[in-house]
């Protein structure tokens, strides 16, 4: 079947590649590990027309029989066994289409790096994994996807390993989303105690049942879904980079363009808004866990947006950008605007993806120089990858006619009414769409306009493959709103009654005016960013005021979690340098070792010896006996 | 004729035992340990005649002649075992065969 293959394509080439390794010519590799993407894509593309063609779309596949989890209130089989409908469908589209392009596009970015097949071997194995997640039936197997793709995350951001800073952003990573994760496998446990089940279809009609049967949920039931929805949300703050374990997705902009690209904007981070949108079943029923999930996104997408302003690396503006993006995910998410959730999500994976990668083709261009600082001008000297990062840009703004308009447009539209949401939250969404257009015009101020401010000189590569995955993004980005995403069979019991009556009229206007008042703002206060000053060797230097610092440094995160949480475990690590427990086991080990020393000096071949322990033992044991 | 008492016939088996005993575990000559293997067989011997007398049954004295025999064969064999020691070593101190050690 299609369906069960779909994962197998890119797993193939994964294999093939890390068990080859070096001895695959360029050629061979990247021709394995993009023509299984590619197949892949199009397997997906096929599977959603023939999702379309079903009366209830609803795919499934099942692989195999993987274990049976017994409790009290009965059984339940965990299958290897996907899923497919309208939400996992949106999902592998963006999954294997941008993987698709991201991958072409590393093809040609990596290719003069010694260990490129083993670059290609882990976005393949990222993709098999996240497809695992997204495909999955039952919570068990997603969990597998989910920690799949946190390891592949770290692999990759650790992929030049020989710079101590890139293993450490690894291990950060790994370390954060671990934080989240352990929530998740808690929150899945409590799932299984309190209802019995873990796949997810059973799971969502079974919820149902007692929703609307006549008594309803018992207080306690009521109880047990509001500690599980809080702690699966946990688990998608911390794999989609959100307050409070944001602080490892800066960080990971060690890794190359590319994997920044796929992993950190369009489709590692999304699987916390997927995995919250997969159990709104869930959540739908803890209304009091949907406003957090609000709380948190409009949180998050403003802090971010203010660390955005005041980033020097390309790459940290748009990570940030990136976790203000996710932000309007949750807010939706917790606004109960399930569809318009999912919608920004691949959106945001188009236009990301587009900024990523064009990104990464300015920086191949100017020797891996990441500062914008050291950049400026380059408007001229690279039109194309300019007109390509202005469409992405434009996007992420959400002018009128972007696909990030319609997106972003149709999350703000349900905020004010919603239920979880409200009146505040609707203007922390919008004063977040002002600043991000701020950062986005200070963006392109300081990489495309202005004075020329680096030193060596452009390596201008006319690689077609590169270029062709751009233009395709750049297409997705611009078009992708006019996708019509048909998820009403999916969220069909989320359709809450909002009503939309009691709404002022100026709503729709602020919104749609929001991005062009930043745009305006922008082009006066960063007006030194733009403007073309006399002399030849101007420097600009990023603002050292103490609040822009502050805002630099991710809004003072990193130093309060090294405080609360690093420097008092290193402290007691220190305290127990002579490891008390291990003391107390290596005793074991000391009191064998002891026996050892002493049978081997009874065993000493003095046969005179041996016969006075023989007579002394008779002597003891007739002594016993007779006493 | 007066019986001697078993248990004077025991109490000097056991003293010839302990002699014979010590002289095993003291001598360091392999061939004075032979012989106070000897005083020990001697000792027991002397034990079953003193019972088979106490108790009038000839069970002690066929015992008895079982235990020479053994001593008798048993001496063969160390002596023969003596005579090889003192080829190879040149000496017949007991604790140069100290070879089997763990």
């Amino acid at each position: 079947m299609l369906l069960a293959s779909l994962p197998f394509y890119p797993l193939i080439s994964f294999i093939l590649l890390i068990v080859f390794a070096k001895r695959l010519s360029w050629h061979v590799a990247s021709f394995i590990s993009v023509g299984a993407m590619a197949i892949a894509a199009l397997v997906s593309m096929r599977l959603v027309l023939e999702l379309s063609a079903m009366p209830d779309s609803v795919m499934t596949a099942n692989l195999w029989h993987w274990f049976n989890l017994v409790t009290k209130q009965g059984s339940s089989d965990v299958n290897m066994s996907f899923y497919l409908d309208g939400l996992s469908a949106v999902m592998i589209c963006v999954v294997t289409g941008i993987g698709f392009l991201i991958h072409l596009f590393a093809a040609a970015y990596m290719k003069d790096d010694a260990n490129f097949t083993r670059f290609m071997a882990y976005m393949n194995l990222f993709i098999v994994a996240m497809l695992v997640l997204v495909l999955a039936d039952n919570l068990v197997l997603l969990y597998l996807g989910w920690e799949g793709v946190g390891l592949c995350s770290f692999l990759l951001i650790g992929f030049w390993y020989h710079e101590k800073a890139n293993v450490l952003a690894a291990r950060k990573a790994f370390i954060v989303t671990r934080i989240g994760d352990t929530s998740m496998a808690i929150g899945l446990l409590l799932l299984f105690n309190s209802f019995g089940q873990l796949n997810i279809e059973a799971l969502s009609s079974l919820l149902q049942q007692i929703g609307s049967s006549g008594t309803g949920f018992s207080t306690e039931q009521l109880n047990d879904i509001y500690w599980i929805a809080l702690l699966l949300l946990g688990g998608a703050v911390g794999k989609s980079a959100q307050l409070p374990l944001q602080t490892w997705l800066p960080d990971a902009m060690a890794g190359p363009t590319p994997v920044s690209a796929l992993i950190h904007a369009a489709t590692m981070v999304t699987a916390g808004v997927y995995l919250i949108a997969r159990m709104h079943h869930l959540f739908m029923f803890s209304p009091e866990v949907m406003t957090y999930v609000a709380w948190l996104g409009a949180i998050t997408l403003l802090l971010a947006g203010f660390a955005a302003l005041a980033q020097t690396d390309i790459k940290r503006v748009l990570a940030y950008s990136t976790m203000s993006q996710i932000g309007y995910m949750m807010l939706a998410l917790g606004a109960g605007a399930w569809s318009a959730g999912v919608f920004h999500l691949m959106t945001h994976a188009f236009f990301k993806a587009l900024l990523f990668l064009t990104a990464g083709a300015v920086i191949l261009a100017l020797h891996h120089q990441q500062d914008l600082f050291k950049m400026g001008g380059l408007l001229k000297k690279l039109p194309v990858e300019s007109a390509l990062f202005v469409v992405g840009l434009v996007c992420l703004m959400a002018l009128p006619g972007t696909s990030g308009f319609f997106s972003k447009e149709a999350i703000i539209a349900q905020l004010w009414s919603s239920n979880t949401a409200g009146p505040a939250l609707w203007w922390c969404a919008i004063i977040g769409a002002f600043i991000t257009s701020i950062y986005s015009c200070r963006l392109f101020f300081l990489a495309f306009l202005g004075n020329k401010r680096y030193r060596t000189g452009l390596v201008v590569e006319k690689a077609n493959l590169m270029r062709s995955a751009l233009v395709v993004l750049a297409m997705l980005s611009l078009f992708g709103g006019l996708i019509s995403l048909d998820l009403s069979q999916v969220f069909q019991s989320a359709r809450a009654s909002i009503s939309f009556e009691n709404e002022p009229s100026w709503l729709h206007s602020v919104a749609i005016a929001t991005p062009f008042f930043g745009i305006l703002f922008a082009w006066y206060y960063f007006k030194n960013y733009r403007l073309t000053k006399g002399q030849d060797d101007y420097v600009l230097s990023a603002s050292t005021h103490s609040f822009a610092v502050f805002c630099r440094n991710g809004l003072g995160f990193d130093s309060l979690y090294k405080r609360l949480f690093i420097l008092p475990y290193t402290w007691l690590a220190k305290l127990n340098r002579n490891d008390i427990v291990d003391k107390t086991l290596m005793s074991s080990a000391w009191y064998i070792g002891l026996w050892h020393d002493v049978m081997t000096m009874i065993q000493n071949g003095s046969l005179r010896w041996y016969l006075a322990a023989f007579g002394l033992s008779i002597l003891v044991l007739v002594g016993v006996t007779i006493l | 004729m007066t019986a001697i008492p078993l248990f004077h016939v025991l109490v000097l088996s056991s003293l010839l035992f302990t002699i014979g005993f010590t002289g095993v575990v003291a001598r360091k000559n392999t061939l004075f340990i032979l012989m106070s293997l000897e005083v020990m067989l001697n000792a027991v011997g002397v034990a079953f005649i003193g019972a088979g007398s106490a108790w009038q049954q000839a069970d002690g004295q066929v015992m008895f002649i079982l235990i020479l025999t053994l001593a008798a064969a048993e001496v063969a064999v160390g002596l023969a075992l003596l005579i090889r020691m003192q080829k190879k070593y040149r000496s017949l101190d007991i604790d140069l065969l100290n070879k089997m050690k763990g």
